[in-house]
């Protein structure tokens, strides 16, 4: 039994890593711009449906490198076009905005591929499981998860080690002083429109084999993204991924204890929980601009 | 404007029937002049969207052969199709059909919700409703209602023939099952008629979770069962936590006996013939071997270019029922209807082998049903053809009625 309940918390430790891609993109493009993309999971569901275009052509492995790139790209053409009119004003409108581009892509990807879900399998070679003593994983599984590390893991170090990273977050903090500089944080604020829904773009190829590819599936997992988002504290880096990490594992262990039925309120209870004693989120940073 | 357009109307008919009961002429000739109207309402987004679409192509589908067969009864037939979303936007949907668009009736929904909605409204207006695709018991039991006619089988005709299907293969007495359910009155629903019918069968219940409709992951859930080493797990969930279910139980290589008390074919075909497995009960499938069967499946997949699921079924032989009730009722009126659909010589073609016929006393379609079962990924030919059918059941030499006993949902009094 107790091996059970390890087993139940490190697979809830692992559970987080499906909206951690997520959040970090929604959590990038708010704390820079000011925009709250409710469109994200959108684009999410545009990931998917284009692996299940371009897999006969190109592999899984090609779907994995080249959606991402095409979803950054309808990001920065979206932020071009459509965010960029919106950083001064209301965030409320931004709102607005984003929810209609949700509405407009997911009844788009209705029009044309239909509502019913699509079929797409995990490529052979990733298929099977790893034992290890009495915990059972899918190799699947360890693969998405070592690819969104490396993703992680690449975003921060290009937040933190470049000199793009330091023009980024000196934006966050206080663009003002930054433009006055000589610095124009038009090209800033694409290019992270860009990485943000590049990676949703990226988590819409790596859950497509074992989740299902529907019309509606960014709607689904949007809410979540967006819980870890204020669980973590917008604009902190570390504050996501440790609030995907506590969000999995509620959930894993109030299923491993016979509390199933309680496992996604669990999760709003601890956004509850922790904004009344942070109201930030657990790390979150405090941004003048939005205060 | 609308007033005196009804006027008009009701003054032209008032005179139609005065002049064609002056005649003697037989009655369809009266209403030959009006086209029937039939109201659509079923959801085409969220969750049920899929099924909702198939079911707007065979309303569709049967609307268009029945013109081009001239009518019901002699009347052309008007289609007004509506999503409907919700309980409530259903409702008011339902009410603006009658009121403005003066339909003669409704057909369609998949939502039990809504159907209980839909069904409250056509009953103000004396109008039929035919429900295509809620499964709820109640909805038979004690939600049940004078103008609500039930094409869709209930839940636990369901789980009778489900579990019938696993008490033959030894799967039941003594047996080990550990239960997903969705949690919510579809689920709660299923999970009763299936605990019922555990009990009556000696089968023993080993483990059950309430899945919350949000979930897309099951992983946690995946190594409970793996723990709790159980001979069969039945699923009592809808829609794509289905297919996730599908795909996550093979990528975990979990094989207990998988099946489950409420299904439709579009789950199997998202998951595909490398993921789907296990054997579930069925109203119909594409691949059910007769004549009129095939011929609606050539038709459909003319028409759509892939064949139909077990709720385009469903739509499409509303349309044809109620086609042929008014028809033979000489009348679209809802008390004409329920007395013609009542009586002992309403029998209907359901492209199976038996004729059904809707009972008088809850007006659900008895009918024959199918289970059908997963063929092993490498005897699979294309994208559809994954699984394969049985005979229709009950079998032929029992009666038609054997399955539809329902445990829970109340007793209906019409």
């Amino acid at each position: 039994m107790l091996g059970l309940f390890i087993a139940q918390v490190l697979n809830g430790l692992l559970d987080g890593t499906y909206y951690l891609l997520i959040a970090l993109g929604l959590s990038l493009i708010f704390s820079l711009g000011g925009i709250i993309n409710l469109a994200h999971g959108a684009f999410f569901a545009i990931g998917a449906y284009l692996a299940l275009l371009i897999t006969p052509y190109v592999g899984y492995f090609g779907a994995l490198v080249a959606v991402p790139l095409i979803v950054a790209g309808l990001g920065m053409v979206t932020e071009r076009t459509l965010f960029t009119r919106f950083y001064r004003i209301d965030p409320l409108y931004s709102l607005l905005l984003t929810f209609g581009i949700a509405m407009v892509i997911e009844q788009g990807l209705r029009w044309v591929f239909g509502a019913s879900p699509q079929s797409y399998n995990i490529p052979d070679i990733l298929r099977g499981q790893v034992f290890l003593g009495d915990f059972i994983y899918s190799r699947y599984r360890i693969f998405l998860i070592a690819v969104a590390a490396v993703a992680v893991a690449g975003l921060w170090l290009l937040l933190n080690r470049t000199s793009f990273g330091r023009i980024v977050r000196a934006g966050v903090q206080s663009p003002e002083i930054v433009g006055a500089l000589g610095i124009s944080l038009r090209p800033y604020l694409s290019i992270v429109a860009g990485i943000g829904i590049g990676l949703a773009g990226l988590a819409g190829v790596l859950l497509s084999p074992i989740y299902t590819i529907h019309p509606a599936m960014g709607a689904e997992i949007i809410t979540l993204a967006f819980v870890v988002v204020v669980i973590g504290g917008l604009g902190s880096f570390w504050g996501v991924i440790i609030a995907a990490v506590l969000v999995g594992l509620t959930k894993g262990v109030l299923v491993a204890i016979g509390l199933s039925s309680w496992s996604t309120a669990a999760i709003f209870l601890l956004m509850f929980v922790v904004l009344l004693l942070r109201p930030r989120g657990l790390l979150g940073e405090r941004i003048l601009r939005f205060e | 404007m609308t007033i005196t357009n009804t006027t008009r109307r009701r003054f032209l008919r008032n005179g139609a029937a005065g002049l064609a009961l002056g005649v003697a002429a037989p009655a369809y000739l009266r209403a030959q002049n009006a086209p029937l109207k039939i109201g659509h309402l079923t959801p085409t987004t969220g969750f049920l969207g899929p099924l909702g679409e198939y079911a707007q192509m065979g309303i569709k589908l049967a609307v268009e052969q029945l013109n081009a067969n001239g009518g019901a009864g002699g009347r052309q037939i008007e289609l007004v199709m509506e999503d409907s979303v919700n309980p409530q936007t259903a409702s008011t949907k339902a009410e603006r059909m009658f009121e403005r668009d003066q339909v003669d009736m409704i057909i369609g929904e998949i939502s039990s919700a809504s159907c209980l909605t839909i069904s409250q409204v056509a009953a103000r207006y004396n109008k039929c409703f035919v429900n295509t695709g809620g499964n709820s018991d109640s909805l038979r039991g004690q939600d049940c209602n004078r103008y609500m006619f039930h094409v869709e089988t209930q839940n636990s005709m369901y789980v009778n023939a489900e579990g019938e299907f696993f008490r033959s293969g030894g799967m039941v007495d003594g047996k080990k099952w550990y239960t997903l359910t969705a949690d919510y009155a579809f689920g709660h629903d299923l999970l009763a008629a299936a605990k019922a019918f555990l009990d009556t069968n000696g089968g023993e219940l080993v483990g059950e979770d309430l899945v919350p409709t949000d979930a897309t992951d099951f992983s946690s859930y995946l190594l409970k069962i793996r723990q709790a080493q159980p001979d069969v797990v039945a699923l009592n969930l809808a829609g794509t936590q289905i297919t996730n279910f599908f795909k996550q139980y093979g990528e975990f290589g979990l094989d207990f006996t998988l099946g489950g008390f409420g299904f439709d074919t579009v789950s199997a075909w998202a998951a595909g013939a490398q993921n789907f497995r296990g054997t579930w009960p069925n109203v119909w499938n594409h691949l059910v071997p007769n004549d009129a069967s095939q011929a609606f499946v050539r038709a459909f997949t003319d028409a759509y270019g892939k064949p139909p699921e077990n709720q385009a079924w469903g739509d499409y032989n509303a349309g044809l029922i109620m086609a042929k009730a008014v028809a033979e009722a000489g009348d679209a009126s809802g008390d004409a209807l329920v007395a013609y659909l009542e009586s002992p010589e309403a029998q209907f073609d359901l492209m199976k082998n038996r004729k059904g016929y809707f009972r008088p006393s809850d007006h659900q379609l008895i009918q024959e049903i199918f289970a059908i079962t997963a063929l092993p990924a490498g005897e699979v030919k294309n994208q559809w053809d994954i699984f394969t059918t049985s005979d229709p059941l009950p079998g032929s030499d029992e009666p038609l009625e054997r399955l539809a006993h329902s445990v829970t949902g109340g007793t209906c009094s019409l």
